[in-house]
């Protein structure tokens, strides 16, 4: 079925690369997420929370 | 701000929720039979169209996708139009997609007890309906879709992004783990086989689980916990964290249901260590829920409708920590196959979707009724109904799931093991008993929801159509300063739809392309030849009658299993398995070696046992099949299964379909003159014949040169 990716990947040098880049993409979204989170301004934050309740 | 006059829909959300209400009852009722047909065999099995390996599916499948299914889609519908504050897109489309899903839920009824299957569980409806399934959740998406892009209140809240996070993921999990191959209207074959069945079908069955259990309960839980509670949320930047780590980490957690199976071991470790993760994400969404009664729970004992959404929420902490531990190998290991696991699902679904569901459906019947609920006390009547019913049914499950899986593994001081297979069921009966007094009280429960909730009806009157006011949105959004990212895409449902739907395509990609692609994932064993035509009807009849549901086909490495079975199930083996039957519960013994291990029994010991297990093996709770006695085996089937089977690439001769049921009847009369000799007399065209042939033909492969 995937015959012309699985020519390049069978026999591709340094594939290694794809899963160590993955897991930096990874860890870096959630550094990401965290940091912006950390800098949210806090009367935003309250408005959304009560949503709901309006 | 100029006001505009609109009108929220209540009368989708009274369908959806009358549905949930019966679909709940029957699915529970359906549940309580195969609960008994455990303990009373011989009498609950009613042939053959309700015997445990029919209805089991259907049990399932109706507490999933009609119970939780129309639940999900009462709370969207009566949240979405609030938090946006718009009515629903389009009223045709609402209604498209309740009588829509009610259809589906009617054929799943008649189909699944027919033998109707594909044999892949949570996914056993056929490809007419998945078909249809697949309409009836794009009209959903496109109604939900469409009322966010007219919505009034620019914002989406947290609930919203699970909505979206469900729609998009549940959907591409449908579509990829139903890719078959048809053959008639009624039976398709999977398009993937053996290992790579296996790692499709959890990928889609845990994601089931996170998707379609989870995701949606937790948007509802976020807008209907803090209404009841009336306070908002506790930590609103808690849901933005997990909400992201849990789509994102949920994906990859399918292989925990193959540990120690023959799926590659690059693909288990990779399961156990994001679903280990996943403790964390799932917490955040307990702590959010619970702690946002914190300084309240006064009024928790007053109110009985927090009282069963803070048991759900603390089930769902429960189930989320204990998935992660029933992930590690080593716990894996004994639980792996037990009513353990069976302990598992029910602490999550009664507890964590049950409870929740009861729990909206007490708060927002009387609101769109204009009424108080009919009986307060009955309401707490059922909450400890409920409550108790979970504990009858998980605590004798967790016992039976320990006690099984010590029996299993025990050996003596001579180094034989301890206990038959068959002993392990009958110590398990009084288990099952216990459990199925668990049900009584969790459907008496709904029994009485069921009476409150439409006493309640009766005494109202429904505004079909709620008068609200909004100021129409402002064309252009003014930044406020120092604004950040995620704030932007709460604007923007368009890239959170597709940016959810990349971080949950990662995990789903990184696991099943390499499986499908390294070859060294399956190694190829010379000697695995495709099923014969007999063998092929036979095992069209293993999975037609549910067999996996009570069988394992997958025996460990451990030397309480190779002792028992014989030698370990190895990936190779399975490649021609258009669907994988792997199983996931020994009710029974595992069957992979059944024609070559230790347990390899006569043609006659095979008629004997199927017409009637009992007889055979006493205290055995396992159904009679003695009808395939009476049934012809369906060869006109035979040439069409075979030029599928070759188009899905098994390896059959370019002619062979032609020549294959010549073949099929030279095996038939093979097995008949052999049951002839010991004073059977079956005619070589019956069903029996080509089960027996397949079960004989399970594990011999690895032995031929």
């Amino acid at each position: 079925m995937f015959s012309f990716i699985k020519k390049y990947t069978e026999t591709m040098q340094g594939i290694s690369f794809y899963p160590i880049f993955s897991l930096l993409v990874f860890v870096g979204f959630f550094v990401g997420v965290l940091w912006y989170v950390k800098i949210m301004d806090k009367k935003e934050v309250d408005t959304l929370k009560n949503l709901p309740l309006e | 701000m100029q006001l505009e006059s609109f009108q929220y829909d209540n009368k989708t959300v009274r369908n959806f929720a009358v549905a949930t209400i019966i679909w709940g009852v029957v699915g529970m009722l359906v549940g309580l039979i195969i609960a008994l047909q455990l303990v009373f065999p011989t009498v609950l099995n009613f042939q053959p169209y309700l015997n445990f390996g029919r209805i089991r599916p259907l049990h399932t499948n109706a507490v999933i996708f009609a119970f939780v299914g129309n639940g999900i889609f009462m709370g969207v519908y009566y949240s979405l139009q609030r938090l946006l504050k718009t009515r629903m897109f389009n009223d045709v489309l609402s209604k498209i997609h309740f009588w829509g899903w009610q259809l589906i839920i009617v054929a799943a009824a008649i189909t699944l007890p027919l033998g109707i299957t594909s044999g892949k569980e949570y996914a056993e409806l056929e490809w007419p309906i998945d078909i249809a399934i697949t309409i009836i959740w794009v009209v959903f998406g496109f109604n939900m879709f469409a009322t966010i892009i007219k919505r009034r209140e620019r914002h989406l809240y947290v609930a919203v992004w699970f909505y979206i996070a469900t729609f998009v993921t549940v959907a591409v999990l449908h579509l990829v783990n139903s890719f078959s191959l048809p053959i008639s209207l009624f039976k398709s074959y999977s398009w993937y086989a053996g290992v790579q069945d296996a790692l499709v079908q959890w990928w889609y069955g845990h994601n089931a689980v996170a998707f379609f259990l989870t995701t949606p309960y937790l948007g509802l839980m976020y807008y209907f916990l803090p209404k009841a509670a009336n306070r908002p949320v506790f930590s609103y930047k808690l849901s933005i964290i997990h909400f992201w780590a849990l789509i994102f980490l949920y994906i990859w957690a399918g292989p925990h249901h193959l540990l120690y199976t023959a799926l590659p071991n690059w693909a288990q470790s990779i399961g156990i260590v994001f679903s280990f993760m996943l403790i964390f994400p799932s917490w955040g969404g307990m702590i959010n829920g619970l702690l946002t009664l914190r300084g309240a729970w006064d009024k928790v004992r007053e109110d009985v409708i927090l009282k069963f959404m803070v048991v759900a929420v603390t089930a769902y902490g429960m189930a989320t920590f204990e998935g992660p531990m029933l992930s590690l190998k080593s716990i894996n290991a004994i639980a792996h196959f037990t009513d353990w696991i069976i302990a598992h699902v029910h602490v999550g679904g009664l507890g964590w979707n049950g409870m929740l569901t009861f729990g909206i459906l007490y708060w927002l019947i009387p609101r769109i009724y204009k009424t108080e609920l009919y009986s307060k006390k009955l309401a707490n009547v059922h909450f400890w109904l409920a409550t108790l019913g979970i504990l009858f049914y998980a605590i004798p499950m967790y016992w039976a799931g320990w006690q099984q899986a010590s029996m299993w593994k025990q050996f003596t001081e001579s180094g034989q093991l301890k206990y038959q297979f068959l002993e392990t069921v009958t110590y398990m009966k009084p288990f099952y008993a216990m459990r199925a007094l668990g049900g009584v009280l969790y459907l008496s429960g709904a029994i009485v929801a069921m009476v409150n909730i439409f006493k309640t009806i009766g005494k109202g009157t429904l505004v079909a159509n709620e008068d609200a006011e909004a100021p129409a949105l402002e064309k252009t959004y003014t930044k406020h300063t120092g604004e950040h990212w995620h704030r932007w895409i709460e604007r923007k449902p368009t890239p959170l739809l597709v940016l959810s739907l990349v971080v949950v395509l990662v995990g789903g990609l990184v696991e099943i392309i390499p499986t499908f692609l390294v070859k060294s994932n399956i190694p190829t064993i010379a000697s695995v030849t495709p099923y014969t035509p007999l063998e092929l009807q036979g095992r069209d009849i293993y999975v037609r009658e549910g067999c996996y549901t009570c069988h394992s086909q997958m025996i460990r490495p451990f030397r309480s299993e190779t002792e028992r079975y014989g030698e370990y199930s190895k990936a190779g083996e399975f490649v021609y398995d258009h669907p994988f039957q792997w199983g996931s519960k020994r009710t029974g013994p595992d069957l992979a070696r059944e024609g070559a291990g230790n347990l390899k029994k006569s043609n006659t010991w095979h008629y004997n046992h199927l017409e009637e297990p009992s007889a055979i093996s006493t205290g055995s709770v396992m159904p009679s099949y003695a009808f395939l006695i009476e049934h012809n085996l369906d060869t006109a089937t035979t040439p069409l299964k075979i030029n599928a089977m070759r188009t899905l690439g098994v390896p059959y001769e370019a002619d062979f379909a032609p020549r294959a049921n010549a073949a099929l009847m030279k095996q038939a009369n093979e097995i008949a003159a052999s049951l002839k000799k010991d004073g059977i007399d079956v005619p070589a065209n019956k069903e029996i014949v080509a089960l027996i042939a397949y079960l004989q033909r399970l594990g011999t492969d690895i032995n031929k040169k």
